[in-house]
């Protein structure tokens, strides 16, 4: 995918490596230095990496950074680069393992705790447990244990020397050629065509086939020199450093006992050298301008240790003492540094990498914090040089934002909220509460009329479930969930409304969809390369396709509609939209373009037994199954609105995807909805959608079971011929379909249980053992929900092959023993697919 | 023993000043505060006499609000109570600063010692202890080094380059000292817990028309000239060397 | 205009504030004798009839004219670099910024600012009287025992900063001060560390050097350290980081990790010197 023009260049522009590719990374933190270290290795020896600031200090976030790693996150991507960091960080000698608790003061901590055994499970962090608050005492004797309930140690924590890493990285990158240059600071970024050509700076100029832009709390400043914006804020987290302690005058190393990460209120404390370092994420929210940090000649410190603001620190001093009263209630112990230090905060919390989708060649490596930077590096390096990097950087990707994620006000919004959830028990179906109502369909009236209850999708509203089905609740006999963790974010009414559909019929509103067209002669070209499955079908047919990353692994899985010759319509989630459409683009080049139609349409879904029955009493046109069979679309006249009507369904029923221009969707909705009373038809979420209705089909989702992990065959979904056009991944997954396959999505059921798993936990045999495939990789829950109309809980996941013996899903500390429903893809619900097909 | 501390509420500097637009004041947004060095000495000093001998440690000091945050950083390492003589954050030159300190002290119960920094760390006037001195009738001793109370009055010690003048002075008395005069303490955080409920007094005040009247700041042009570079590392030890012959130093 | 100006015999600043004075008028240069006490001595000036009292900016100077400020209640401004009628040039922050101001109220009071006036010869200097009025004097002067080289009037100072790392570190510090027959110093950081004495700390509120060469080693140049350390005739600077404040100030640099230069330079004066 190197759509680099091997003309370009200058004079001043001398080729050194045999990549002829010029690379200019800017910044000089944990970030730029390890990538400039990971793509020499790589063979990209034409760098040339700058920074404003001196080295090794530079004066951005790394050098303030309080270097500790905690492994376990409940994000698989994060807790993958953290551990490839560490590996890093300790073969470069940079790290010295401590060990870390994070300690709870409430029984609601102690769950939480609980579930990040499971994720510490799941993602292979070994040798975590929970300890008892005289473990902890034991372990950090400096704690006043009484305070607390238990701990989740995990000895394998971390402190790192960043800078020194970061030194090593640098020269590593100098011996293979690289050019490193400091108190270099950019004037501008040029741009031509669209690409990225030329970086401008107070030592001259670079030409560069290449950008990076891993500038910290500076990124967003820097992005602007080239028309693209990184969407970050620069954001305050405090840090005070008392000493000395009398306690650590004879500690054998800098950090002889583990550190505490006191996470009900949001705060640390870590032995340094004869010191303490104590720090919050507690304090209000305290954002800045990347446009205001001063300049390193006017910073008392550095430009990003600002001075500390002592009145936002004082609860969390008494917080500190009632902890670590030893230390801190000591009166021969002083603060002796005191930091209002600055670091990236973004709208989701995830880092910001990868090609912008504005300027082509410009890349981002920012929003990164020190557990991450070696592999961040490292994952960049290869995306760039590999087009793929081995860890899957999907929730990372920058190109993830819409327009409208991308203002200050969303930026800033989503940062500030997110800032005290910094070590903060988010549940997973957790909603934002700024900056919403951002993006509404044209439905959103009548849905608000209908008590609809939204969750944020792509910064849509879309109801997740309606009150004004509660009665339905009754008539169904759904039960409620006993433990308010499982029921929080859910309501019954979500199976409720999925019987109802099987039964009858229900209405969806699914304008979160991105939409958007590859145009041109180059069409055909475009989705062939883009998707696996053959795109050189008739008009008229709707194609559902993995899409592939070049190694085998799924990049994406969408529909795609043939509208004429050289017009295809892309239908995929809103999470995702954004970066399958600059992944399109990407390969669109020459004769063919996008049109992004994402705002133009609405979309709604009408699916169950009476679906045909309502849409042919609104249109005259032939909806039979024989006159609009499965997997076609074709316009159907309704009320003088001319409609597109898509018939595949992701609910495993009959019906179809409506599509009206935007300023028609509310006729749409109340003609579907008029037409549909007789039936029964009722308004149904997307708790139906995404979850009850595709986990009875055994329906895969991008970003559950499908990541770039797993291949085709593993997810069993390579039930398609393997066309003979080119297509990007296709060598890896011919070979995925010649190998018998590391592990196979499957669909378990849980029965007979009180307690609902939400996701991520782990699989495991019956004596707690983890099942690792041959691979290496660990099985845990894809994907966890209600199969309302099988009257059983279902959960994915991946299983290695072979007899594992009663196996178990670990949720909360507690084994629950689950039944293999089906290995493979086969559908749980109407295996056959009759109702669909009918 | 009652003694009163005054100190002055200033930023903490980097490598470039750089002015307000109006070049009245330094930009201060990017910084922090603090007190004169050589006040924060007189403060550890008036704590730790206090300690010795018992009694209230007062610290005074004329500045805009936000100067509360130094009185408190003071109280944090121990002084007893604090006067804010609250001005809108305008400057005022010494002479007015002396007048409004003398003001305030009088209205006071009388204090046994009083403790200035030989000069603040922005304006550097090396005055207002000496006028506040003045007007009250009260010997003053300056840039001290070592202070002892002995026999109901004080015994004080200043560097003179390589020596030391002894001076003594009955109580009451002012004296401004010089950094070095102690290594100060770091607030601690059960201090830090008790200042935040220390008394504080604050009283507006407002400037008379300044004597010493500032019209303008200007940043000095630095030398220009860039060092001449003698080399990288250990292998610049001979061109050093050579050089230091050259200054007729080696 | 009268100009009185405090000058003490053998002191350089006085030399140089005379000179300053002359530039504003007749000058009557007059000093003191007998035991130092600064505010009688202050009542003997401020009973001269003049339009202007002038001193140095040292510490004399600036305490007596404080006094006399105090005794006439009328304005002082210390360390003025020029004066144009009642506008007068002055240092803050111990030089890092200057200050235009009007001096109201007569005589005019200012000292001038150490080292940025030619010295001149004292000329006729006449001896005022003082009569002891009871305030705080100079009872005895100690000698200070310590047998190095004083900081102040050093011909070489080598100072460490915070790139020294620890007080053990000051030990090469130390090794090249005694080779070159120089005196130690060091920055706010190291003193407030604890790693030296305040009585080594070059800087506005430590010691003013003079020195013929002052080496800094490991110290990026904060105002407040330059401010004590600009009196020095020549400056070399030993930084890891080219683009440290300090080689904006200092006319020789080596780049490099002063823990291998400093031992260097060393060892190489050794080996010159057999």
């Amino acid at each position: 995918m190197n759509p680099l023009s091997t003309e370009r260049g200058s004079a001043a522009r001398e080729p050194k490596g045999a990549s002829g590719v010029r690379v200019v990374v800017i910044g000089g933190g944990i970030v730029g230095n390890s990538l400039s270290g990971w793509l020499t290795e790589l063979g990209w020896t034409d760098v040339v990496q700058l920074d404003k600031g001196p080295f090794p200090n530079p004066g951005g976030s790394t050098g303030h950074a309080s270097n500790f790693i905690f492994p376990v996150d409940h994000s698989k991507e994060m807790t993958q680069l953290t551990l490839e960091s560490m590996r890093q960080y300790r073969e470069a000698g940079t790290l010295h393992e401590c060990g870390g608790i994070e300690v709870a003061r409430t029984e609601e901590r102690m769950e939480e705790l609980r579930r990040r055994m499971a994720s510490a499970k799941s993602w292979g962090v070994e040798d975590c447990r929970l300890v008892t608050p005289a473990e902890i005492k034991e372990l950090v004797p400096f704690v006043d244990e009484s305070i607390l309930l238990g701990g989740f140690y995990t000895p394998s924590v971390a402190v790192v020397d960043s800078l020194r890493f970061g030194t090593v990285m640098r020269e590593r990158a100098q011996e293979k050629g690289a050019q490193i240059l400091a108190n270099t600071e950019v004037e501008g970024i040029d741009v031509e065509d669209g690409r990225v050509c030329r970086v401008r700076t107070t030592r001259g100029e670079f030409d560069a086939d290449i950008v990076v832009i891993a500038c910290g709390v500076w990124s967003p400043r820097i992005a602007q020199m080239a028309g693209a914006s990184i969407p970050l804020t620069p954001a305050v987290h405090q840090m005070i450093d008392v000493g000395p302690v009398p306690r650590f005058l004879d500690s054998k190393t800098a950090v002889d006992y583990p550190i505490v990460r006191d996470m009900d209120t949001n705060m640390y404390e870590r032995q340094d050298g004869q010191g303490l370092e104590v720090g919050s994420y507690a304090h209000r929210p305290i954002l800045h301008e990347p446009d205001e940090i001063p300049s390193i000649e006017e910073s008392a410190l550095t430009p990003t240790e600002l001075p500390f603001t002592q009145e936002d620190f004082e609860l969390q001093l008494e917080h500190a003492l009632e902890l670590v009263p030893e230390v801190l209630g000591d009166e021969s112990v002083g603060i002796k540094y005191a930091i209002n230090g600055l670091l990236s905060l973004t709208p989701d919390g995830l880092p910001l990498l990868g090609e912008t989708p504005e300027v082509k060649g410009l890349w981002s490596a920012a929003a990164v914090w020190v557990k991450e930077g070696p592999g961040v590096g490292k994952s960049v390096a290869e995306w760039m040089v590999h087009g793929e990097p081995e860890i899957d950087l999907q929730s990372s990707d920058i190109a993830r934002f819409y327009p409208e994620q991308r203002t200050p006000q969303h930026v800033k919004g989503r940062a500030a909220e997110g800032f005290n959830k910094t070590y903060g028990i988010v549940h997973p179906g957790e909603q934002w509460e700024s900056n919403r109502g951002v993006r509404v369909s044209p439905f959103y009236e009548r849905e608000k009329a209908l008590d609809a209850v939204f969750f944020e999708a792509a910064a849509w509203e879309r109801p997740h479930w309606y009150e004004s089905n509660a009665p339905l609740v009754g008539e169904y006999g759904i039960g409620p969930r006993e433990h308010e963790w499982d029921a929080r974010w859910w309501s019954p009414i979500i199976n409720a409304e999925h019987l109802a559909m099987r039964e009858r019929a229900a209405m969806f509103d699914l304008t979160a969809f991105c939409v958007f067209d590859v145009v041109g002669p180059g069409a055909l070209d475009c989705v062939q390369t883009v998707a696996a499955r053959q795109m050189n079908v008739p008009n008229g047919r709707v194609i559902y396709t993995p899409v592939l990353a070049p190694g085998g692994g799924f990049k994406s899985d969408l529909t795609i509609m043939r509208m004429a010759d050289d017009r295809f319509r892309v239908v995929t989630g809103g999470a995702h939209g954004m970066a399958d459409m600059k992944w399109f683009a990407d390969h669109c080049e020459p004769d063919a373009h996008i049109e992004d139609h994402t705002s133009a349409h609405c979309t709604v879904g009408l699916w169950g037994p009476r679906a045909r029955d309502i849409l042919s009493s609104i249109t005259s046109d032939d909806v039979s199954n024989e006159g609009f069979p499965f997997a076609t679309w074709k316009v159907v006249d309704v009320d003088g609105m001319d409609v597109l009507a898509s018939r595949i369904s992701y609910v495993g029923d009959l019906g179809w995807e409506l599509y009206v221009p935007f300023e028609q969707g509310a006729k749409l909705w109340d003609a579907v909805w008029e037409a549909g009373r007789p039936h029964g038809v009722v308004p149904a979420g997307i708790g139906v959608y995404g979850t009850t209705g595709r986990l009875e089909k055994a329906y895969r989702a991008f970003g559950f079971e499908l990541d770039q992990d797993y291949d085709v065959v593993e997810a069993d979904m390579a039930w398609w011929k393997v066309k003979s056009e080119d297509f990007v991944g296709k060598e890896a997954h011919l070979a995925a379909r010649e190998r018998e396959p590391a592990a196979v999505c499957s669909t378990l059921s849980l029965t007979g249980n009180k307690r609902f798993p939400l996701g991520r936990e782990p699989i495991v045999r019956e004596d707690g053992s983890p099942l690792v495939d041959a691979k290496g990789r660990r099985s845990y829950v894809t994907s966890a929900g209600a199969g309302p109309s099988l009257g059983k809980y279902l959960l994915m996941t991946y299983l290695p092959p072979g007899d594992h013996g009663q196996l178990c899903v670990q949720y909360m500390e507690e084994l629950y023993p689950v039944t293999v429903e089906v290995l493979g893809s086969r559908p749980p619900f109407d295996p056959d697919n009759e109702r669909i097909r009918s | 023993m009652r003694i009163l501390v005054a100190v002055k509420r200033v930023p903490i500097t980097g490598g470039k000043m750089v002015l307000t637009g109006d070049a009245q004041a330094l930009e201060t947004k990017h910084l922090g505060f603090t007190i004169s060095p050589h006040e924060e000495c007189a403060v550890e000093e008036a704590v730790r006499i206090g300690e010795a001998e018992g009694g209230e440690v007062v610290v005074l000091t004329l500045g805009p609000p936000e100067a509360e945050e130094q009185i408190r950083d003071c109280m944090a390492i121990g002084a007893d109570r604090g006067i804010l003589l609250e001005t809108q954050g305008e400057e005022w030159d010494a002479q007015a600063t002396a007048a409004a300190i003398v003001e305030a002290i009088r209205a006071e119960e009388p204090f046994d010692l009083l403790l200035f920094g030989n000069e603040s760390a922005d304006a550097g006037g090396y005055q207002v202890g000496i006028r506040v001195a003045h007007a009250l009738g009260l010997p003053v001793v300056n840039g001290l080094k070592k202070i002892e109370l002995r026999d109901g009055g004080v015994r004080c010690e200043r560097d003179v380059g390589g020596a030391r003048d002894v001076y003594e002075a009955p109580l009451p008395a002012l004296l401004t000292v010089l950094e070095g005069l102690n290594l100060p303490r770091y607030p601690s955080v059960p201090g830090k817990l008790r200042a935040k409920q220390k008394p504080l007094d604050r009283k507006a005040v407002s400037p008379p028309a300044a004597q010493l009247e500032k019209i303008r700041l200007v940043v000095p042009e630095g030398q220009g000239e860039q060092a001449e570079i003698l080399g990288e590392g250990a292998g610049a030890a001979p061109r050093v060397v050579e050089l230091l012959q050259e200054l007729g130093v080696a | 205009m009268n100009v009185l100006c405090f000058v003490e015999p053998g002191d350089d600043l006085s030399a140089q504030a005379i000179g300053f004075a002359r530039s504003l008028g007749d000058v009557r240069g007059v000093t003191l004798e007998g035991a130092y006490q600064p505010s009688a001595w202050a009542k003997a000036l401020a009973a001269q009839e003049t339009d202007a009292i002038v001193a140095a900016g040292s510490d004399r100077g600036n305490e007596l004219l404080a006094h006399v400020s105090a005794i006439l209640d009328v304005p002082f401004a210390a360390n003025v670099t020029a004066i144009d009628g009642d506008v007068v040039t002055r240092q803050r922050w111990g030089g890092s910024l200057v200050e235009e101001a009007r001096l109201h109220g007569s005589p005019q009071l200012l000292t001038v600012a150490p080292h940025t006036q030619p010295a001149a010869e004292l000329g006729e200097v006449e001896t005022l009287t003082a009569e002891d009025d009871g305030s705080p004097k100079v009872l005895e002067r100690v000698e200070e025992s310590s047998g190095g080289v004083s900081l102040r009037d050093a011909k070489v100072v080598v100072s460490g900063g915070r790139g020294v790392g620890s007080a053990e570190a000051f030990s090469i510090i130390e090794e090249l001060a005694s080779l070159l027959g120089g005196a130690v110093g060091c920055s706010r950081v190291v003193t407030s560390a604890g790693w030296r004495p305040h009585t080594d700390q070059v800087g506005q509120t430590g010691t003013k050097i003079s020195a013929d060469l002052y080496v800094a080693c490991g110290i990026s140049g904060a105002t407040q350290h330059i401010a004590g350390a600009k009196g020095a005739k020549r400056m070399l600077a030993i930084n890891t980081d080219p683009e440290a404040p300090i080689f904006a100030v200092a006319d020789y640099a080596v780049i490099g990790d002063l823990h291998e230069v400093v031992p260097a330079i060393s060892a190489e004066l050794k080996r010159v010197r057999g």
